[in-house]
């Protein structure tokens, strides 16, 4: 008492279906990711990678390079830095930069909030504060298609985003009236003075990117494996004590084992337990995760139903 | 550990068919929606006067804040769920506002397209559309999904007679794979476990269709479009690179290996493909869609644009083509209209030189047309500046699909799909020589118990 299809697979010599033997998945999201990389490399003048150390990113620029292979990457790369530094990333990003001979950009917060244009917010988290940085950078070195690591399933409002996804003069997204994406086709075009954004990793999820980083041997920074750390628990989450984090009253501090599941402003990214030290022992925890890595590791993500959505329409990542 | 494989799914469905619930409810039952979600949009539903039992599924997709004000989906949203035989890219594509548009845009890149139907209305006009786009995009399969059957009083009947109404437009719009399956997106009957408002049905679950339906095809004679020219010199990522010359792109269709021999597309130029490398790992085979580097026997002159094709079935270049054209934008469509068209990674500028008919798609019947609004199917003629190696859309989806760009601001006015007709406009789709689909005589419903 099954059910009859009417397409019948035995006549398919080509299908790569549940039997296997074709692309897997992860050969399917290289590709589509490496063809939207060559599609902008080729179509735009001035692409610029954001790259923060963090995983997304790193995944993003092995890539890149793969896109382009045996050439050099020669898209420079953008670092939105909130000041907030986990010194082991940025001591990270140098290297990466170095190895791969690639031109670095720093946008500085810091720089904002010295001068006055920008303040410090009351909750001390400097995510929210990335986009005027970002958005005056692209201004200044006119960069055209800007890639970032996003993916779809970190977050509703990212969920709704193009993979490449237009920007109008002052850096807006308008969730409401985007291009349709069709079939693989890959439109880049755009106005003077807008851009795009292009988010090649749109389709891959936490545990995607993870399988990835293990099939490819890819390199990350040593916090995103177990180690023993202090922190101290704010809000459920495990906050790592340091210049811009201090431990308030009743807050006690302790040597746990710990691991990173996203990296970004140190004062708000919190720290998992796991005892996860090799990627292979990663893969299997995030496959049996029951909370979403924002869920788990970013306090600024928490503030209301659309924090991504508001930072996202002014320009954020 | 070996990674599963990918089933690209889209969502079509009206307003009320309970298709956020439908997509919610596969999320939640697939253990795909994870602890912190389910808590954030429990709170939601509670705040909401949710009294059901769980909390409101739907409420997982609606991403932006006026969706959730207003109760609608604005957007194409993409979820993400996985088993342990497959991993799924869902587009759920709303159904009410601009919904060729968003069924265009999820169903151009699907495996699979989910049709909703209320069990007690059955087979309605927005159905019809639905199928109607569908078809005329060649998804390669459609399971049409009879939701609410708890809200009906005999359940089997309202199946039986949606199945013999899917049947018939089957027939009608020329689609190849359709399979119905009843369900309860409320309750959970029958997506991913069978239950008491289903005990009537002995077919599979919605789950157990979707992990065993063939993946994506790969079939058809080789096609690369070439994106670049990888050419380091001095740029090279090693001194032994410095001569490299490749052709990176992404085999389109078919396959492509070592010694085949290939045909330029736009100077007829043949040569012999020496080496397929996917970064420093070089294959011996590349399947669609793989994106690797090309390279081959002889310097030929091989630029973007150019596609490289398989030289014993090469397509032919053309400078005019008939296409049917889903109008996507607000800016309607006059003839004469001076645009944009791009085909693989080559863009030439076009003349829609005649717009000859529009599918009125709530009859399912043509009309004679001057132009096209927002949402239309028109049949058209374009006149290009340069060929393109356009193929019917009916025999390759990716060498027969178009963009219609406009040249001012490069928004994409159109999806195009090359040498198809609008359904009930006289010759099959497939008529023009060869044909990827199957023969379709086998029925499409489970049995009954």
């Amino acid at each position: 008492m099954s059910q009859t299809l009417a397409y019948d697979p035995s006549t398919d010599a080509h299908d790569h279906g549940a039997t296997g033997g074709g692309p897997d998945l992860l050969d399917l999201l290289e590709s589509e990711a490496i063809l939207v990389i060559r599609e902008v490399v080729a179509e735009l003048e001035r692409p610029v990678i954001l790259f923060s150390g963090g995983k997304d990113s790193v995944v993003l620029l092995h890539l890149t390079a793969k896109a382009l292979w045996p050439g050099r990457v020669t898209v420079p790369v953008l670092h939105v830095d909130t000041g907030h530094n986990f010194p082991e990333v940025l001591a990270f990003r140098d290297a990466t930069v170095a190895r791969f001979g690639l031109t670095l950009h720093v946008a500085r917060v810091q720089d904002y909030l010295d001068d006055g244009r920008l303040r410090e917010r009351t909750d001390g988290t400097r995510n929210p504060l990335q986009t005027v940085p970002l958005l005056d950078a692209i201004t200044e070195h006119r960069f055209d298609g800007v890639f970032g690591g996003g993916r779809r399933d970190e977050d509703k409002a990212r969920a709704k985003e193009r993979i490449v996804s237009l920007r109008d003069a002052f850096g807006q997204w308008d969730p409401k009236n985007q291009r349709p994406e069709l079939w693989r086709a890959v439109n880049t075009r755009h106005r003077p003075g807008e851009h795009v954004r292009v988010f090649p990793l749109s389709n891959w999820t936490e545990l995607d990117v993870w399988r990835y980083i293990e099939r490819e041997g890819i390199e990350l920074p040593d916090l995103y494996y177990a180690h023993e750390r202090e922190v101290f628990e704010r809000d459920g989450m495990l906050l790592s004590p340091g210049p811009w984090s201090r431990p308030r009253a009743g807050e006690e501090v302790r040597v746990e084992q710990v691991r990173y599941r996203t990296v970004g402003d140190m004062s708000c990214t919190g720290a998992v337990r796991s005892t996860a030290r090799t990627v292979g022992e990663v893969v299997t925890e995030v496959a049996a995760s029951t909370v979403t890595e924002r869920g788990a590791t970013r306090a600024d993500d928490r503030i209301s139903e659309a924090a991504m959505e508001d930072r996202k329409k002014e320009g954020y990542f | 550990m070996s990674t599963p494989t990918l089933l690209r799914l889209a969502t079509a469905g009206s307003v009320d068919d309970g298709k956020s619930t439908l997509v919610g409810r596969l999320l939640h039952d697939t253990k795909s929606v994870l602890a912190d979600q389910l808590a954030a949009i429990t709170d939601a539903s509670r705040r909401r006067g949710w009294t059901g039992e769980l909390a409101d599924l739907a409420l997982l997709t609606d991403g932006l804040r006026a969706e959730r004000e207003q109760g609608i989906t604005i957007d194409v949203a993409y979820r993400y769920f996985a088993t342990a035989r497959r991993s799924f890219v869902l587009a759920d594509c709303p159904g009410h506002v601009q919904y060729t548009r968003n069924t265009v845009t999820g169903a151009s890149t699907a495996d699979v397209v989910l049709v909703l139907v209320d069990a007690r209305h059955g087979v309605v006009e927005q159905t019809r559309r639905h199928l109607a786009v569908v078809g005329l995009l060649r998804v390669p399969h459609v399971v049409v999904v009879v939701n609410k059957v708890d809200l009906v009083a005999d359940p089997a009947t309202a199946y039986d007679r949606t199945v013999l109404d899917i049947e018939d437009l089957r027939r009608t719009l020329d689609i190849d794979s359709v399979s119905v399956v009843p369900i309860s997106a409320l309750h959970g009957d029958n997506v991913v476990e069978p239950g008491p408002h289903t005990d009537w049905y002995a077919g599979p679950t919605l789950l157990e269709v979707l992990e065993t339906l063939p993946a994506h095809r790969s079939g058809g004679p080789a096609r690369f479009p070439v994106q670049l020219v990888i050419r380091p010199q001095h740029g090279a990522v090693a001194a032994e690179h410095v001569d490299y010359r490749g052709y990176a792109g992404h085999v389109s269709s078919g396959t492509v290996r070592v010694g085949d021999e290939v045909v330029v597309s736009s100077s007829g130029v043949r040569t012999t493909v020496v080496g397929i490398d996917r970064g420093p790992e070089p294959l011996d085979q590349a399947t669609a869609p793989l994106s690797v580097t090309l390279r081959l026997a002889d310097a030929v002159d091989v630029s973007r644009g150019d596609v490289l094709a398989a030289a014993d079935e090469p397509p032919t270049p053309v400078r005019s083509v008939e296409a049917v054209l889903c109008w996507l934008s607000e800016r309607p469509l006059v003839p004469g209209a001076r645009v944009l068209v791009a085909h693989g990674t080559r863009t030439v500028r076009a003349v829609v030189s005649d717009v000859a008919e529009r599918l009125d798609i709530g009859r399912l019947a043509v009309e004679p047309a001057s132009g096209a609004g927002l949402n239309d199917l028109v049949s058209v003629t374009l006149t290009l500046a340069e060929p393109l190696p356009l193929e019917p859309y009916a025999r390759s989806r990716h060498g027969g699909s178009l963009l219609v760009v406009d040249p001012h601001d490069g928004w994409t006015l159109a999806a195009g799909m090359a040498y198809a007709t609008l359904p009930g406009a006289g010759a099959s789709p497939g008529s023009l020589g060869g044909s990827d689909r199957f023969d379709a005589a086998a029925p499409l419903a489970g049995e009954h118990r």
